[in-house]
């Protein structure tokens, strides 16, 4: 039994949880229209894994019907946070919002009670603090990556199964990461790209924290698309890591004082778009105005930022038709971006620039509306769980033939990477957009 | 029981990662899309008919009640477990669908989504007509049981008819099978019927044959508005007995396209007092005659607006409009009643007229829309569970709503049944004796009274539903 002194703590956080999203959840009809939608339901079939079971169990204990850590940590946990049922929801349930809310009071509460925290919450937290927030650190990491992969040090590391030994699931990912470029092609912060032909269009680029670090070549690559359309493109200094991954974690004062940062560097700017290449990240960057609701200060600003923020593919479109020199050999498929399909609303764009690339024969394989299971780091941090999902995922890839899979965000570019190498599918491919388009271009 | 007593029980018929007795879980399979929260000590996955008859034979040994559940989108209780015990998750049972052309059948299990059915017969260019509004969610299983059958019933029929053979588990744990695969077939007493429809208070859907129907090549949507609700009323049964017999006949009244239109403004004629879709399906040359017929009915009637899709893109924008109503009223408040009492089709004009009474008596914000070439309304109430006093009101409309139904010469339930919601109203339509011969039955199947207790029938004393918690 607790004592009251527990209680009463647990009270704080129940009437906290209540405070954030009781009302939300009560939107909640129970229709049970989210089920098919969701992945984690699908694959490990119990109601307190669909949206449906989740929103109620944060009513539940909401209500203090179930304890917080004991019973809700877990469903909300293992949640990918794709909110594809958002998109299925007759009744537009703001699944985000209650998700986001439920992890911060967890999460608040294993931080005051110090209750430790599982070892996937302390990595987290460390990782997510100390890490994505410094672009030196990140670049550094990036750096030492690139050199780590030059000098063939991984190719003994990894013929002695050392990194394997650590952990299967950093092991597993260690063999996909993409070779990182020379630090010597990087683009600096603050630099200003001119458009190639006549000037369509000022853009400022979000370069992101995982993507400049280490995948700055897709970044750089992206710039050269922008000119190229006739975009002249600016990458504001002062910008940081989106904030996305924090806020999922329920780390919201975190997320909040990363968003103000970007808002600053981009509002100086001056420029007609905001362009990023992640559809995590720009689904975050597209709901700032969401996390400052009611805030004098923030609000606005974060409105006219996120009314800014677009997907480079929109841009594309918008200010195309690229210059292909190449044409493409074999199938190309998409897999969907979960933030840029089901928050962002993007699903023509990605796939009418596949189509249009000369020679390509575009499939809409089954399924690539649904999310690969990268969720950020889920695959980190729920390899088991993640894995039976993207090994369904890859039976679809292989019965639609295709030799390239396309997508649009760095974490679900890992994960299908991972997904090849898994499944032993010879010659193929998965790329992101922009380098799809890039190669196409004659860009290198 | 207690969970862990019960667990004990259970564990020696079915597999450990088939049994859910975290705390979680169990409230998670307490609700359904009605009213009401009951918490099961229990939750079983049955994964084959072997595993489902042991734990039915270890309920009537124990007492344990046991509640079969599909996709739990029952709006009438269906599947709540209101008075605790075992919850059986029938939507993890094992998958089975094959159709059968040469007989126009369908096999299937109960744990397939019914939208599956829809697109594997349509594959083989056949048609399974049933189709509820959730069938892309919902189990066979569940809409079998619960009869729900959705806008096609007009023309085609409900799930009954479609539904030609079972394979049940009785209330005391045997295994039979009922019908076959044969269109006709006398032999003994229609058992599939009887089960259909029963709630799940007479057994366990293991299997079932569906009958199914070459698919219809074409079809054709009009939309027309009126400014008033009688002629619109006159407008469906005008169309009926010109002799076409249209696919769907939907209806919904002012207060519903109000709704719709303020929350996705698509140009719905707002000031109409209501619009009725109309869709006509089968030989391409025969509906294009139809369509036109019909839209000449809707004029002969004082509509104001007739519009006919001549494409896909403005057949799915007329639909659209009736898909909207649903978030539409959702908007104007967090708890929904949505009821499905039917009349006669020539009944529909007066008992639209006395649910708006009923709305005005008691100052709800009551809309209604439905199926109306089968004369299954759907009055929906929007209401706040949390307010005591509005609710008050609600359970006292909902009660005058039955009783209209029943006094025009409906029913109260076309679609969704009976279970926890409808159950104190049962008298009021079939009066004691119905009643008690339906009691008999279920007694004399379920002796031990084992299987989702306290649905259909009213407990004793109980003659209206309160809804307040």
């Amino acid at each position: 039994m607790k004592n009251s002194a527990d209680c009463h703590q647990e009270d704080k956080y129940i009437s906290l949880l209540h405070d954030l999203t009781y009302e939300a959840a009560n939107t909640c009809v129970q229709c049970g229209y989210c089920l098919p939608a969701c992945p984690t339901y699908e694959s490990m079939g119990k109601e307190s894994q669909s949206p449906r079971g989740r929103i109620n169990l944060v009513k539940m204990a909401a209500e203090g019907k179930i304890d917080l850590q004991n019973d809700l940590a877990e469903p909300i946990d293992l949640c990918l946070g794709c909110r594809a049922c958002e998109v299925a929801c007759p009744v537009s349930v703001p699944y985000g919002e209650i998700y986001e809310a439920a992890r911060e009071v967890i999460t608040l509460q294993q931080k005051d009670e110090a209750k430790n925290p599982s070892v996937g919450i302390k990595v987290r937290g460390h990782v997510l603090n100390n890490v994505f927030p410094h672009q030196k650190r990140l670049r550094l990491l990036g750096n030492a990556t690139w050199l780590y992969q030059k000098t063939g040090i991984n190719r003994v590391a990894r013929k002695l199964k050392l990194v394997n030994k650590i952990s299967e699931s950093v092991g597993q990912f260690e063999k996909i990461l993409p070779p990182v470029e020379s630090p010597l092609k990087r683009y600096t912060f603050g630099e200003t790209f001119p458009a190639r032909g006549r000037k369509k269009a000022t853009v400022a680029f979000f370069a992101g924290c995982v993507m400049d670090a280490m995948m700055s070549n897709i970044n750089r690559m992206s710039i050269e698309l922008l000119q190229s359309t006739g975009c002249e493109v600016f990458v504001p200094k002062g910008q940081t890591c989106c904030g996305a991954l924090h806020a999922h974690q329920g780390m919201m004062d975190e997320a909040k004082e990363l968003a103000k940062a970007n808002i600053e560097a981009f509002e100086a700017s001056g420029a007609v778009y905001f362009i990023n290449n992640a559809g995590g990240c720009g689904a975050m960057l597209r709901e700032y105005d969401k996390h400052f609701k009611g805030d004098h200060e923030w609000e606005e600003r974060a409105r006219q930022f996120a009314d800014k923020s677009r997907d480079i593919t929109e841009i594309l479109v918008e200010f195309g038709p690229l210059p292909y020199m190449k044409e493409w050999n074999g199938v190309i498929t998409y897999q969907d971006s979960c933030h840029l399909l089901n928050v962002q609303g993007v699903s023509g764009e990605p796939r009418e620039l596949l189509r249009s690339i000369p020679g390509a024969r575009f499939v809409e394989m089954k399924g690539s509306d649904r999310c690969c299971a990268s969720g950020g780091i889920y695959n980190l941090i729920h390899f088991d769980e993640s894995m039976k999902m993207l090994d369904c995922k890859m039976e679809d890839v292989k019965a639609a033939g295709a030799k390239t899979i396309v997508t649009t965000n760095p974490g679900c570019l890992l994960q299908m990477k991972l997904g090849v190498e898994r499944s032993g599918l010879e010659n193929t491919r998965a790329l992101h957009i922009v380098e799809v388009l890039a190669e196409a271009c004659g860009i290198r | 029981m207690k969970t862990e007593e019960l667990y004990g029980l259970v564990r020696p018929l079915i597999p450990k990662d088939r049994v859910l007795t975290q705390l979680a879980d169990r409230y998670s399979y307490s609700f359904d899309a009605s009213f009401g929260e009951y918490l099961p000590d229990l939750v079983i996955q049955p994964e084959n008919k072997e595993q489902i008859a042991s734990v039915i034979k270890l309920a009537n040994e124990h007492l344990i009640p046991v509640y079969p559940r599909g996709a739990a989108t029952s709006l009438s209780g269906g599947s709540l477990p209101v008075k605790g015990g075992i919850v059986l998750d029938m939507s993890q049972f094992n998958k089975k669908l094959s159709i059968d052309k040469e007989n126009l059948i369908a096999v299937v299990s109960p744990s397939v989504i019914t939208g599956d059915i829809h697109q594997k017969a349509e594959e083989a260019g056949l048609f399974y007509p049933p189709d509820p509004s959730s069938s892309h969610v919902s189990t066979i299983g569940g809409n079998l049981l619960e009869n729900s059958s959705g806008p096609k019933g007009l023309k085609y029929g409900t799930t009954k008819e479609y539904v030609i053979g079972l394979e049940v588990v009785t209330p005391t744990g045997e295994i039979i099978r009922t019908g076959g695969k044969t269109v006709k077939n006398v032999t003994g007493y229609d058992l599939t019927r009887l089960i259909v429809g029963s709630e799940g208070t007479l057994g366990i859907v293991t299997e079932a044959i569906l009958r199914l129907i070459p698919k219809p090549q074409a079809r054709k949507t009009l939309l027309a508005s009126f400014g008033r609700l009688v002629d619109s009323g006159h407008a469906i049964t005008n169309i009926l007995s010109s002799g076409i017999l249209p696919s769907a006949m939907e209806l919904m009244d002012n207060s519903c396209i109000r709704a719709v239109e303020n929350y996705t403004p698509i140009g719905m004629p707002v000031e109409a007092e209501a619009i009725i879709i109309v869709e006509v399906d089968g030989h391409e040359a025969a509906i294009a005659e139809e369509i036109k017929k019909c839209e000449a009915v809707c004029f002969e009637q004082n509509a104001i607006e007739v519009r006919v899709a001549q494409t896909e893109k403005e057949r799915a924008n007329i639909w659209n409009a009736r898909k909207m109503v649903s978030p539409a009223i959702t908007q104007m408040g967090p708890t929904k009643i949505s009821e499905d009492a039917t009349v006669p089709r020539s009944e529909i004009p007066k008992m639209i007229e006395r649910l708006h009474a009923i709305r005005e008596k008691y100052q709800l914000n009551l809309v209604v829309f439905g199926h109306a070439g089968d004369g299954n309304l759907h009055p929906n109430i929007i209401t706040d569970k949390r307010n005591t006093e509005e609710m008050k009101r609600v359970d006292a409309a909902v009660g005058e709503i039955f009783e209209a139904a029943v006094q025009l010469g409906g029913t109260l339930s076309g679609e969704h049944g009976i279970g926890t919601l409808k159950a104190p109203y049962m008298e009021m339509e079939l009066g004691k004796a119905g009643v008690l011969m339906m009691q008999k039955i279920k007694d004399a199947w379920d002796p031990n009274g084992i299987l989702n207790p306290g649905k259909i029938f009213p407990q004793p004393g109980q003659t209206k539903v309160v809804l307040t918690q």
